[in-house]
């Protein structure tokens, strides 16, 4: 039990959670500011509103040890802005995440990098004489086997959104929750 | 499908016209510095503390003659935080202070945080620039809200002064239920001045805060198994059931249970110290009894209380054959530290009511487990290890002796106020401590200076809540002591007779004892000279020659910094004026009165728990580790308390060997800061 933190360690499971959240003013830096006092390195954190206007949610993903994971969601639960939080589980949810990749792609290997764009059944948004942006969706491992092979043709940039989840089903997460008719602090 | 609406969560101020949408806007007109005012009297606030300044003056406008509160003025606004600290302690209502932006708000960040970490009930109002120059650096501004989110139970930020009334009701709820905090109200200058109608009661929108106070049974049925079948049970008290005010449901679970009692810090004197059942404090300097019951416990049943470090020492050898029932309200408490066999969330004292009456149905079928050969055990130890202490070698006091003479000498109300440091831990061992919520001290983050602002909240809140029947007095440290000395004007300015002891060793003696036995007796930057016995007071004549040898004066002179500030000065050398000076300190009603007790320092505070060791090498006295087989490994190596021994020669082997290292010890860079 001594050895609980910190939170993230090399080789800790991979956890995906939901945080519904008041949308209000500050409410980010105050989940982010939790994260990093308690010593939790995360993966991706990605906040949007949502199907409600009194609710954003926060989809935070992180590899962590299953008893500090289970404290931060305490801890976070302690926040007063934070309305509910579910841990998602891939057998149940559907995980997608963006990204926008530029690799340098010239007339001797453009094809080459089209190859794999087709393989992926991801897009070209963007063609230069000296590069091809690449847009893909997708779960982590997909777009990690797509960075993997481009990493052999230069990747000049890179940007990914993070990852969004939902569970699978007819339900919402934001079903029974309270919300706020407060919005403005 | 909703269409998605401006995301808020990133920016510190809310979209235009995001407001006033459904509020109710009947009322009373008035500005917001008047509403937030009038929301402090509607929620039956009696006594404020503060400091004003520049983006806090329309609040400050608006206290008048006859406002419903009394306004206690401090001198700095760390000191405002502690005062209402104190005031709510010793009178169980949420403290409030009120102090301005910027510098004002950063220095009463310390209060804040030593709340948060003593789950002490406070809301602190602080001004903020205008909502159209936040983010400018405009003079005196601060991010309050960032700098406070990370060490308060909840912070807000007023914009709009319709706001005023709901957020402050809010604000003073949340303070004082669950888990008690501190909760920040920052409220902008132009909130302040603008218009708003003001109603009582606001409606309070709180949809993510809904405290636990009820347990629920099947975790009860647990528990009452486990007292039924165990036989070396122990209560581990702590300073959540002084908020809970679970004295009585504490006790009563001991007298039906026959199970020994330790108390935290913050938690003395919830049962009364002459209850043969209560077994002191635990912890690093906790007795061995309390100690030596929790390491060989079978049942451990902790009621709120957060296994601090200072208790457990190394975690994974703390009370190694227990099992846990861990009742707190808060529920990331439980399991933090200590895995908890049967977590009970819940208010302490509800949850012990409840639980009370289904060990005494389990009795009634099946007896009581026999605990005779627990109490054989734990009276061996009562009696073979009280607490002592070493008389000083010098011809100076004994903090210990005159520590136990102000408990002897004093009413039996007194509310016991103390600093951080050496004074503090003995404080806690040698007073007699008969009634809950009378002993004030800063645990979790052992704040220095935090006693005379926190005595001066006792103080108003013994005049509030008890007709000023409950005397107050404060053990304080030269060292602690000098970092709120200012606040001696308050206390006189308010005509509190408060009773000061300064327990004078002239140097930071818990951080000196840790370098007598941990760091070889280097005595790096702990001496104050403002205590030593051979040397005199400076001259008070006017006179420029240089001073020869600074070194032979005591600076400050507490005697005459008492009388600086319209204070009775005294002091005491020996244990006659050490005995009079404590008569006339209790005969005075008017003002305070400080007593400067020269006293040994060389005194070190024991029983001792080396930090990252296991409670299992509690040391009694230096050679003696009773629950190590009563003699210790090592027995001539350390000669760490008597440095009167340990000459430069011998200096550098003299502690090497049976002390862990501190300097390496990975779990115990927080301790490092104790003084």
């Amino acid at each position: 039990m001594a050895t609980n933190y910190p939170a993230s360690r090399p080789g800790s499971g991979k956890h995906t959670l939901s945080v519904l959240v008041e949308n209000r003013p500050g409410v980010l830096a105050r989940i982010s500011g939790l994260f990093a006092r308690r010593a939790f390195n995360i993966n991706s954190l990605s906040v949007s509103p949502t199907e409600r206007p009194d609710i954003s949610r926060i989809t935070v993903t992180a590899e962590v040890e299953q008893i500090p994971l289970e404290q931060i969601i305490k801890q976070l639960n302690k926040l007063l802005h934070v309305l509910k939080i579910v841990e998602l589980d891939s057998s149940t949810s559907v995980e997608r995440e963006l990204v926008l990749i530029k690799v340098a792609a010239n007339e001797h290997n453009r094809s080459d990098v089209l190859e794999i764009v087709k393989l992926f059944r991801v897009r070209v948004v963007d063609v230069h004489p000296e590069s091809l942006t690449i847009e893909a969706t997708g779960a982590e491992g997909k777009l990690d086997a797509l960075l993997g092979l481009l990493e052999h043709y230069t990747i000049i940039e890179l940007v990914r959104s993070g990852a969004v989840a939902v569970m699978r089903g007819p339900k919402a997460l934001s079903e029974k929750v309270v919300g706020s008719e407060v919005t403005g602090r | 499908m909703a269409l998605p609406t401006p995301l808020q969560a990133f920016s510190a101020l809310p979209k235009e016209g995001a407001q006033h949408e459904k509020q109710n806007v009947s009322g009373e007109q008035m500005t917001g510095a008047q509403a937030l005012v009038r929301s402090l009297e509607d929620l039956g606030v009696t006594d404020v503390f503060g400091i004003p300044g520049g983006a806090i003056l329309p609040v400050y406008d608006a206290i008048k003659d006859d406002t419903k509160f009394r306004f206690v003025l401090t001198r700095h606004e760390q000191a405002a935080g502690h005062a209402a600290e104190g005031y709510a302690v010793s009178t169980g209502k949420v403290g409030v202070a009120i102090v301005t932006s910027g510098p004002g708000a950063t220095n009463i960040v310390t209060a804040i945080a030593d709340a948060q970490m003593d789950s002490i009930p406070m809301v602190v109002v602080t001004g903020q620039v205008g909502a159209g120059a936040i983010g400018t650096d405009a003079f005196q501004e601060a991010d309050t809200l960032g700098i406070t989110y990370p060490v308060a139970k909840h912070s807000f930020l007023i914009t709009d002064a319709q706001d005023v009334p709901r957020v402050m009701a809010e604000a003073y709820y949340i303070a004082g239920s669950g888990r008690p905090g501190p909760v920040v109200v920052d409220f902008t200058k132009s909130a302040q001045n603008s218009p708003m109608y003001y109603s009582w009661p606001p409606e309070k929108i709180l949809p993510g805060y809904n405290p636990v106070e009820k347990a629920h049974g099947r975790v009860l049925t647990e528990a009452t198994e486990l007292f039924q079948t165990s036989h070396r049970p122990v209560l581990y008290v702590g300073g959540g059931a002084q908020r809970a005010d679970a004295g009585k449901q504490v006790e009563r679970l001991a007298r039906l249970t026959n199970a020994p009692i330790v108390t935290t810090l913050t938690a003395r004197g919830i049962v009364p110290e002459s209850d043969p059942q209560v077994l002191g404090m635990p912890g690093m300097h906790g007795t061995v009894p309390a100690v030596g019951a929790i390491q060989q416990s079978d049942l451990l049943v902790a009621i709120g209380t957060r296994f601090s470090d200072r208790v457990t020492g190394r975690l994974d050898s703390f009370a190694p054959t227990a099992k846990v029932i861990h009742i707190d309200i808060d529920p990331a408490e439980i399991s933090k530290n200590r895995k908890a066999d049967v977590p009970i969330v819940g208010d302490v004292a509800k949850v012990l009511d409840d639980l009370i009456p289904k060990i005494e149905a389990a009795q009634a079928e099946n007896g009581k487990p026999d605990l005779h050969a627990w109490w054989d055990q734990i009276n061996d130890w009562v009696k073979k290890y009280p607490l002592s202490y070493d008389e000083p070698t010098d011809g100076s006091l004994a903090p210990q002796w005159v520590i136990q003479e102000l408990s002897k000498q004093a009413d039996p109300q007194t509310i016991w106020v103390a600093g951080v440091g050496q004074h503090q831990m003995w404080a806690s061992q040698y007073i007699d401590f008969e009634n809950p919520h009378s002993w004030i001290s800063s645990g979790g983050a052992g704040t220095m200076g935090f006693g005379l602002p926190a005595a001066i909240g006792a103080q108003v809140g013994s005049e509030r809540s008890f007709g000023g029947k409950k005397p107050v007095w404060l053990i304080d440290g030269d060292g602690s002591f000098q970092m709120t000395s200012q606040e001696l004007a308050t206390a006189f300015q308010e005509s509190m007779p408060l009773k000061i002891a300064i327990i004078n060793n002239s140097v930071y003696g818990m951080v000196r004892q840790w370098q007598t036995l941990f760091y070889k007796n280097h005595y790096s930057q702990t001496s104050l000279h403002d205590g030593e016995l051979s040397v005199g007071s400076l001259p008070t004549e006017v006179d420029t020659a240089p001073i020869p040898d600074k070194q032979n004066y005591d600076v400050p002179d507490f005697v005459i910094l008492a009388q600086a500030y319209g204070c009775i000065g005294l002091r005491a050398t020996t244990t006659k004026e050490a005995l009079e000076a404590i008569k006339i300190a209790n005969s005075v009603t008017d003002r305070p009165v400080l007593i400067d007790f020269r006293v040994w320092k060389d005194a070190m505070v024991f029983p001792m728990i080396p930090a990252g060791s296991s409670n299992d090498s509690i040391i009694y006295k230096p050679g003696v580790e009773p629950l190590n087989g009563g003699e210790p490994s090592g027995v001539g190596t350390f000669s760490g308390t008597s440095p009167q021994a340990a000459t430069p020669a011998d200096a550098g082997s003299a502690t090497a060997g049976t002390w862990p290292d501190a300097t390496t010890g990975a779990s115990d860079s927080a301790a490092q800061e104790e003084k």
